[in-house]
Formats: structure tokens, C-alpha cells, sequence
């Protein structure tokens, strides 16, 4: 079916699965304040919320399926790229909702509107990914980013978890102050807030060494990098990951990243393209920074929480090189790497929750010494997440073919990255240091004396680990599928032209 | 067909075996089934034919032009012979030395050989790249969960070398894939992109070439390359020390020849690219046997002897004859089963004493005679002595880089000195000096039993057979190493430059 989407109710139509979501999250809501907070109410609108987010899966796989298109452009995108950035939103939203069920109970949470308000970042997010005008964009990112604050400062009794959403609420105000003013320069470089037709502005205009344009992409930048945590606006993400409860760090080091990223890329292909030689070596310099600092500052961390939270902005940087590459298969490789992203990051964050005690925040790779000895199962999942993430063929499954997927757009990239995609395999070497530290310490020390066994892990977490470990083994070994499937939503950089001669970030060379 | 059955067969036994490896005996059988299909290869590969024996190709994920794809030659075959025979005597090695996790550590070997296998028989670039990288997590946690004091340094420390030198190789097989789709979706088979290497100049193929051999010569290990290897046979148990020293390193070797050498010749035959390795492969040679000399422990003895062993593949690959090129994988398969009995006798003795250095030992041929007579066999067949396996490999890459190398080869030869003064000298100090320690008197009437015997048979006999009658596996590999050879220097010369041809 065809959408024209200047028609109200045509809009809403191909707005379905996020009415969706978001009318039944208010209803939840509702429900969440008919009763006293206590743990039963909080599971039982843990419990509607997932099912929530299944149904709205289904919405999105039957849209997907339905063939439908935009008849022109118009303020929000009907694509496969959407769809399956959704379906891991939706994911990942399932995820944090089955672990924070569990996980509420340890950090005494029994506000039921935890659950709610990630079902509202979700539909924020769902709105990023269909966003293709500013002013969506920018409401889209306000209702996720208003959300995750308060999810972040969710546990009261937790002055690190204050801390946390304080200092993700400040810096995010600042980061939305740029983004608000880059959307506002570059309107007025353009007279356009919709992004094809920015995108075509820029062509016709020749804005490509236009001072107020290049300023206003410039803020975007920052606005957006701050948002994926890319150094050097990244300094928030280890405090405000160490502070969160577990599950809420997960949906931000995946899904707000995810979410984050797909806007980015739409921007920037739809609009910026033709303005390539302007931002392709500052975007590019932001990625070799991002993968330097992420790896090498990892390297030091002892906690495990923190970790992961610099983990999460070396895969920013790796994502970086996917919006640098400007073809549509970096646009399928970049839905491929977040889906394998995702459930690697869920899956070791899930055992991360597993392994935490009640009440105690501080999550050392110290505890994870011997687990291998005292529960085997949990070591070796948490080993195949955290070689997923290393993107380590067989063992690490789906990670390594992202890391591929990656490597391949990059090189086949008209812009000819071969440099970024050495340092990109180059810092992954680095990246061994750490992920095979927390192996080391589960497979290849013994058990200290008197460590305290980790509690039994609930059904649902059990349920989270066995569905990412089987897809990411199961993909690793036959990933045509979903290469398939992302390949075939990819978009390409709008307006297209082959013709168009792009330089090299960094000089000439192929 | 009979031999692609057994190759069949051996992937599900290995499927099979690592979902329920249970005990050390299922591990040894199918260690032991595999040997015996593998055996079949013997006869069923057609060594002089062109075309890859038990060829199976099958789509993997045809969107980015990767696919199933394996087969075998000549070369090929040596190897996975070697490396299905030297898996059940691995498995026997360390039959009671593995204590702890016998469940998982079986496990590990399994995967660990499919992943070797694998490497060896690979006709898709991206398969061989997965297949590269399988072997690294399992000979990881082998080294890092059943090794010795250091297992911690020595498991990272192979773990991040191997694995920096192979994601470059990852950045240069997309290049090559990307470079053989000519702007289509890109193509990965082997002899694919061998046709569009030679249908014109790659762009960039030093780097490429680069990529490829700095990946290869840190498995080798190639002279600066190598510190990974003493800390990782030393602190690795028995049976891990064996696969690494017998069949791993021959995964870089293997890679010379089949991929960066023929891939690129042009680059590989490069005057100064050429100097270069040689260079590099006769100081492994001479370094390796110096440092050898020195070593107080035996097990790190043995480690350096292979870096010097492993010199003498790399001279044979790129002094580039017939001759040599044949000595050079005598020498790998010979290397292969003199080293690992080495080790294997290693574990043995260790298994009793406690301990490697080899000032602890003296007069142990009194004790332990049978142990005696086996380590002065294979010392003798890893210093090359004429009438052993090792003499004929060495022998042959001189022989034939002599002709085009003669410097490099006079170099390599005096390495056959110190090689006599390291090991002797180690075997003297270990079996025949006075037996004055009391610990040495206790091994009296702990002689090697008969597990332990039957397992250095096989390996003594081939030291033995290879030695003096080594044609049926030069004759094996002659047609697989002469293709080489000559599609290396039929590049050579068509990318001289056009000057030369006119003033003829």
C-alpha cells in the first residue's frame, strides 16, 4: 500500500505500530497508578508491558511485510531500514522490561512506571527511526531522552543512581541546546526542516563550503554524538552506565545507541551527502578518536559495568565508520551491526544483573573469578557475548560477521576507506585486552576462597541469555538470512548519484 | 568419492563429538576413526592432478559471495595426515595428565581440529579466515586453563598476536574479494580470485601481500615475530604443546604456499620483498639455535629449536625451486612428528619428575632405558641425521636454494652445528651424565609403560621410514610444489619489465 502522508489519516496509518505503543503505554500507565507500588504490581505491568511490545513487534513485522511505501517525502519514512530499526528497538525494549522485572527486586525499585517509561523511550525511539524531518527528529530524541533521565535516577536509594540521572539530565540538556541550534542554522542555510529536502538544497545551493551549513552540521554533530557517546563527548556514558540500574544500562548502551545511530545515518545520508567533502574527515577523525579512546581506556576499568559502558563507545566508533562510508550497504551493514550489537550487549548485561548482589552497585570483574567452577553455564555464555562483542568468528557467532559486514562497506565504500578500516581492526586487537580479561578471570582463575555464590537467576533472565546465546550462535553459523533481510532494507544516500566524486577522509588513497 | 565420504565424516565425528565429548576414550575414538578414514586419503588423492580432490562447494551466504567450499591437493593432504595421526597420540599424551574439566578440555581438542582441519582444506577465503580463527579460542583456553605457572601472560600473549596479524589478513581478504567481484557483490573461492589475480595487477598488492604474510609469519613464527612461542609451548600441557609445535605452526607455512605466495607473486618474488624474508627466515635459523643452546629448561629448548626448524620451511618457500620448495614441506611434516614426540617425551618425563630444567635430570638412561633409546632417536631425528626424516627435508632446501640463494643456504647449513651441539649436548646432560641425584635413582622401575610406548611407536617409525625412504611423500607433493613453482615464475617473468625482452 502507498501512504500520502500530507493526509492526517493516511499519516496515522503509517504511524500504527508507535500509536500503538504509545496508547497502550498510557493505558499501562494508568494501571501502573490504580494500585500502591509493590513487587507484585510491578511485575504484573512488567508482565503488560512486555506484551505490549510483542504486539507491537507484530504490528512492525506485518507493516515490513506489507510492502507499504511513501508516495512522496514526507515527515516520516516508510522503509525496511525503519522497520527492522524498530524491530531492534522493540527488542531491546523487551529485553531491559523481562531483566528489570527480575532485577527491581534486588535494587528495592517497586515503582511499576519503571517498565512504562521505557515503553515511552521505546515509542521515542520508534519515532527517531521513522523521523525523516528536524523537527521530528528532534521530538523524537526529547521523548526518549526525558524518559531514560528519569530511568537512570530509578533507584532512589542509590546516590550513585542520583548522580547518574542528574548528570545525564545536565549534559543532555546541553547536548539538546546544540542540536536544537544546529537544527535552527541549518534551516537557515536551507529554509528546510524535511530531509530529502535539505538534501536536495544542499545540491542545488552548493552548501557544501557554506560556513552557517557546515556550522549547523557541526552542532547536529555534537547534539548526535553526545547522544551515541562518541569521544570527545562521551565522558557522561561510564558514570551514567555505573549508576543506572543494570537493566536500564543495557537499553542505553544498546537501543538508545541503536536509535540514536539510525537518525544519524538518515541525516547525514538524506541530507548531508552532497556536502560529503565538508564533514567526512571531522566525522571520520570522531571515529578514530572514538575507537582509540573507548579500547584503550576500557583496558583499565575494574568494573565491569564500566567496562562494557566504554565497550559501548568503541562500538560508537565503529558505527562511525558506517556513517562515513555513505553507501547503501553501509546503511544495511549498520542495521546488521546494531541487531548483533544488541543482543550481545543484552546478553552480557543480563548475566552482568545476574551476577549482582541485592542492594550493592559496585559490579567488579574481581566477582567473576572462577565462575566457570561454581556456575558453567553463566561463564560460558558470558563468554560468548563478550567474544561477540570482540567479533570472533564461530564462538563470537553474529559479532564477527557484523564486524565483516562493517569491514566490507567500508572498503567498498566510494569514498575508499581503507585507512579507517584498518584502524578499526587494528583497535579490536586492543578491544582483546578486556573482553578476554573478564574470560580470563571466570575460565582461568580458581574460585577465591570464601566468594559468595551468585544468587539463582530468574526464569526471564534465563529467557533473555538462552534467546541471545541461540541467535547469536545460530546467526553466526547461517547468517544469509538476515543479510538477506537487512540488505534488502538498506536505502541509499539521498540524492543519489553515482556520479558524484567524493574525497577521501585523510587524503587520497585506495 | 571415497575420500570425500571420509571427509564427510570427519566434520559430523567432529560435530558430533563436541556436543558430547564426555570422556578422554570417546575422544580418543574419535581420534582414532578419523586417523583411519583419514588414512583413505592416502590412496584416494590424485596428487598430480590439477583440480582439488573431494571438492564440495556449497552456498553460505551468497549475498556476500562466500560459500562452502573445500577440497585438497598434494599439499594439502600431507597435512591433514599429520595432523589426524598426531591427534590420538595428543590425546594419549596427556592421558593422565589431565586431571581437572576432562569434559570441556576434550571438547576444546575437538573444536581445535576441526578448526585445523579446516584450515588445510579451505577453497574459500572466508571459510579459511573462520576456520583460522576457530583454532584460537580453544588453543586459548587449553593453554590458559590446564597450562603452567605463566598460563595467564603466555595465553594472552598468543591469543593478541595471532590475532592482530589475522584481522589485517581480515582487511586484505575483502579487499581481494571486493578487487575480484570487479564492482559486483564480491567473490571469495580460491581459484576465483587465483583467475583474477593473474588476469591483471592487483592495487596495493605489497599491502595486501603485507597483510597476508604478517598474519602467516606470526603463526610460522618468523624471526621477530616469534616471542609468543616459547612462553606458549612452555606453559601449555603436554598434548597442547604437541598440536602447537606439530601441526599449528604449520598453518603459517601452509598459508605461504597456498595463499600469499601464489596470490601475490609478483610481490612475494620482489627482489627486496624476497631479501627480506630470507633475510628473516636464516636469522630464525641461526638465532633460534643460538638462543636454543642456552636454554636451561627442555621444553624451551625444544620451542626455539622450532623457530629454527620453521626457518628452514620459510628458506625452502622462498628460495623458490622444486627442490626446495619439496624440502621445505619434508621439513614440515618431519618437524612435525620429531617435535611432537619431543614434547611428548617432555610430558612423560615431567609427568615423573616434576620438572623440565635439564640440570635436574643426568644418568637417566640407567633408570629409564626405553626412554633413553626413544629421546635419542628423535633428538638425532631433529638434528637432521642422515638416515632420519629430519636429514631429508633440511638436505633438500639446501640442495635447492643452493643454486639461487647460495648465500643464504651457506648461512642456513652452519645451523646444522649448533642444532648437533644443543641437542646433544641437552640429551647428554639429561640420560648419560653420572646418576647422582636421588630423586633420578627413584625412577627406577618407572620405565615407560605400555600406553606410552605404543604411542612413540608410530612417530618412531616414521622417523625411521621417512628417513630412508622418503619418496612416496616427495612423490606426493612433487606435482603440487612444481604447479607452484612454475605459475610463480611464469609471473616472474611476465612482469619483467618489456626493455628486457626487446634486447634479447
Amino acid at each position: 500500500m502507498t501512504y500520502d502522508l500530507s493526509i492526517p489519516a493516511q499519516l496515522s496509518a503509517a504511524l500504527m505500530p508507535d500509536l500503538l505503543l504509545m496508547a497502550g503505554a498510557m493505558v499501562l500507565m494508568l494501571f501502573a497508578a490504580w494500585r500502591p507500588d509493590s513487587d507484585e504490581h510491578q511485575r504484573a505491568v512488567g508482565y503488560g508491558s512486555l506484551g505490549l511490545v510483542l504486539l507491537t513487534m507484530v504490528a512492525v513485522v506485518y507493516m515490513g511485510l506489507s510492502g507499504a511505501t511513501a508516495e512522496k517525502g514526507g515527515v516520516i519514512a516508510i522503509d525496511g531500514y525503519r522497520w527492522l530499526v524498530d524491530l531492534v528497538i522493540l527488542l531491546g525494549a523487551a529485553g531491559t522490561i523481562a531483566l528489570a522485572i527480575e532485577h527491581n527486586g534486588k535494587d528495592s525499585i517497586t515503582q511499576p512506571e519503571s517498565h512504562v517509561l521505557v515503553l515511552f523511550a521505546a515509542s521515542g525511539m520508534m519515532i527517531l527511526a521513522a523521523a525523516r524531518d528536524l523537527m521530528v527528529v528532534f521530538l523524537g530524541i526529547e521523548i526518549m531522552s526525558v524518559a531514560i533521565y528519569v530511568l537512570a535516577g530509578m533507584n532512589r536509594r542509590s546516590v550513585r543512581s542520583a548522580e547518574a540521572s542528574l548528570k545525564y539530565f545536565l549534559l543532555g540538556a546541553f547536548a539538546t541546546g546544540f542540536l536544537l541550534y544546529g537544527i535552527a542554522l541549518i534551516y537557515g542555510a536551507t529554509g528546510q526542516t524535511q530531509l530529502n529536502e535539505i538534501g536536495a538544497q544542499v545540491q542545488r545551493l552548493e552548501l557544501v563550503s557554506d560556513p552557517m551549513f557546515l556550522i549547523g552540521c557541526g552542532l547536529l554533530l555534537i547534539g548526535l554524538g553526545f547522544k551515541v557517546a562518541a569521544a570527545p563527548f562521551h565522558m557522561w556514558a561510564p558514570d551514567v552506565y555505573d549508576g543506572a540500574p543494570t537493566p536500564i544500562t543495557a537499553f542505553m548502551a544498546a537501543t538508545v545507541k541503536a536509535a540514536a545511530f539510525a537518525t544519524f545515518l538518515r541525516i547525514w545520508y538524506e541530507s548531508f551527502y552532497y556536502a560529503f567533502n565538508g564533514w567526512a574527515n571531522v566525522v571520520a577523525a570522531l571515529a578514530v578518536l572514538t575507537m582509540i579512546v573507548g579500547n584503550v581506556v576500557a583496558l583499565q576499568q575494574k568494573n565491569i559495568k564500566r567496562m562494557l559502558a566504554y565497550s559501548s563507545i568503541v562500538h560508537s566508533g565503529y558505527l562511525l565508520v558506517a556513517v562515513v562510508a555513505s553507501s547503501a550497504l553501509a546503511s544495511t551493514a549498520f542495521t546488521f551491526y546494531v541487531l548483533a550489537y544488541t543482543l550481545a550487549t543484552f546478553g552480557a548485561f543480563a548475566v552482568v544483573a545476574a551476577m549482582q548482589p541485592a542492594g550493592e552497585t559496585d559490579a567488579r570483574i574481581a566477582d567473576y573469578e572462577g565462575l566457570w567452577h561454581v556456575r558453567p553455564w553463566l561463564a560460558t555464555a558470558m563468554g560468548v557475548y563478550l567474544l561477540a562483542l570482540l567479533g570472533f568468528p564461530v564462538f563470537g557467532g553474529i559479532g564477527f560477521f557484523a564486524k565483516w559486514y562493517l569491514v566490507q562497506a567500508a572498503l567498498a565504500s566510494p569514498a575508499g576507506l581503507t585507512r579507517l578500516a584498518v584502524i578499526l581492526v587494528v583497535t579490536s586487537v586492543i578491544s582483546a585486552g578486556y573482553y578476554l580479561s573478564v574470560v580470563r578471570a571466570m575460565f582461568m582463575k580458581p574460585r577465591p576462597d570464601g566468594a559468595a555464590a551468585p544468587g539463582p537467576v530468574g526464569p526471564l533472565s534465563r529467557a533473555v541469555m538462552a534467546v541471545t546465546v541461540v541467535l547469536i550462535l545460530g546467526l553466526g553459523l547461517f547468517p544469509s538470512r538476515l543479510v538477506g533481510i537487512s540488505s534488502a532494507s538498506g536505502f541509499r544516500p539521498y540524492p543519489f548519484s553515482p556520479a558524484l566524486q567524493i574525497g577521501t577522509p585523510f587524503g587520497p588513497g585506495r | 568419492m571415497v575420500m570425500q565420504g571420509s571427509m564427510m565424516k570427519d566434520e559430523s565425528n567432529n560435530d558430533a563429538g563436541k556436543a558430547m565429548a564426555s570422556s578422554r576414550s570417546l575422544a580418543l575414538w574419535i581420534f582414532g576413526i578419523e586417523a583411519l578414514l583419514s588414512l583413505g586419503l592416502w590412496w584416494s588423492v590424485d596428487a598430480s592432478s590439477p583440480d582439488w580432490t573431494g571438492r564440495i562447494d556449497l552456498a553460505w551466504i551468497p549475498e556476500w559471495g562466500v560459500r562452502f567450499t573445500i577440497g585438497i591437493d598434494g599439499i594439502a593432504q600431507m597435512l591433514i595426515l599429520l595432523t589426524t595421526i598426531i591427534m590420538p597420540l595428543a590425546v594419549l599424551g596427556g592421558w593422565t595428565s589431565i586431571r581437572e574439566k576432562t569434559h570441556a578440555y576434550y571438547a576444546l581438542l575437538l573444536v581445535l581440529t576441526t578448526g585445523m582441519l579446516g584450515v588445510f582444506m579451505s577453497l574459500d577465503l572466508v571459510l579459511f579466515y573462520v576456520m583460522w580463527e576457530v583454532m584460537l579460542v580453544p588453543m586459548y583456553l587449553i593453554i590458559g586453563i590446564w597450562g603452567g605457572q605463566r598460563r595467564l601472560y603466555a595465553s594472552l600473549k598468543f591469543f593478541l598476536y595471532t590475532m592482530i596479524g589475522s584481522l589485517l589478513m581480515l582487511v586484505a581478504i575483502v579487499k581481494l574479494g571486493l578487487y575480484a567481484g570487479q564492482g559486483g557483490p564480491p567473490v571469495f573461492g580460491y581459484d576465483a580470485i587465483l583467475v583474477a589475480v593473474q588476469a591483471g595487477s592487483v592495487p596495493g598488492a605489497f599491502w595486501l601481500f603485507g597483510a597476508f604474510a604478517v598474519a602467516f609469519a606470526v603463526k610460522v613464527p618468523m624471526f621477530p615475530f616469534h616471542t609468543w612461542l616459547p612462553d606458549a609451548h612452555v606453559e601449555a600441557p603436554t598434548a597442547g604443546s604437541v598440536i602447537l609445535a606439530a601441526i599449528m605452526l604449520k598453518m603459517g607455512t601452509f598459508g605461504f604456499v597456498r595463499f600469499a605466495v601464489p596470490l601475490f607473486p609478483e610481490v612475494a618474488m620482489h627482489p627486496t620483498v624476497r631479501m627480506v624474508m630470507l633475510v628473516l627466515a636464516v636469522i630464525g635459523i641461526v638465532y633460534g639455535a643460538l638462543v636454543a643452546l642456552v636454554q636451561p629448561d627442555f621444553k624451551k629448548l625444544v620451542a626455539y629449536s622450532s623457530v629454527s626448524h620453521l626457518g628452514f620451511v620459510m628458506l625452502g618457500i622462498f628460495a623458490m625451486t622444486v627442490e626446495s620448495m619439496q624440502g621445505a614441506l619434508m621439513v614440515t611434516i618431519s618437524h612435525g612428528v620429531s617435535t611432537g614426540a619431543l614434547f611428548l617425551l617432555i610430558g612423560m618425563i615431567y609427568e615423573r619428575r616434576h620438572t623440565r630444567q635439564i640440570e635436574d635430570f643426568g644418568g637417566i638412561a640407567k633408570v629409564m632405558p626405553i626412554f633413553a633409546l626413544c629421546l635419542t632417536v628423535v633428538a638425532l631425528s631433529s638434528i637432521g641425521v642422515p638416515g632420519t626424516n629430519g636429514f631429508v627435508g633440511e638436505f633438500l632446501v639446501l640442495l635447492g636454494s643452493f643454486p639461487t640463494q647460495p648465500w643464504y643456504s651457506v648461512v642456513a647449513a652452519t645451523s646444522v652445528i649448533f642444532a648437533a651441539a644443543y641437542m646433544l649436548w641437552a640429551v647428554q646432560r639429561i640420560i648419560y651424565n653420572p646418576l647422582v641425584k636421588p630423586e633420578n635413582e627413584a625412577l627406577k622401575g618407572h620405565d615407560l609403560n605400555w600406553r606410552e610406548i605404543g604411542l612413540l611407536t608410530p612417530l618412531l617409525i616414521a622417523i625411521v621410514w621417512l628417513g630412508v625412504y622418503p619418496k612416496p611423500v616427495l612423490h606426493k607433493t612433487e606435482a603440487a610444489a612444481d604447479r607452484l613453482v612454475r605459475r610463480v615464475e611464469a609471473t616472474r617473468l611476465s612482469t619483467l619489465p618489456a626493455p628486457r625482452e626487446g634486447e634479447r
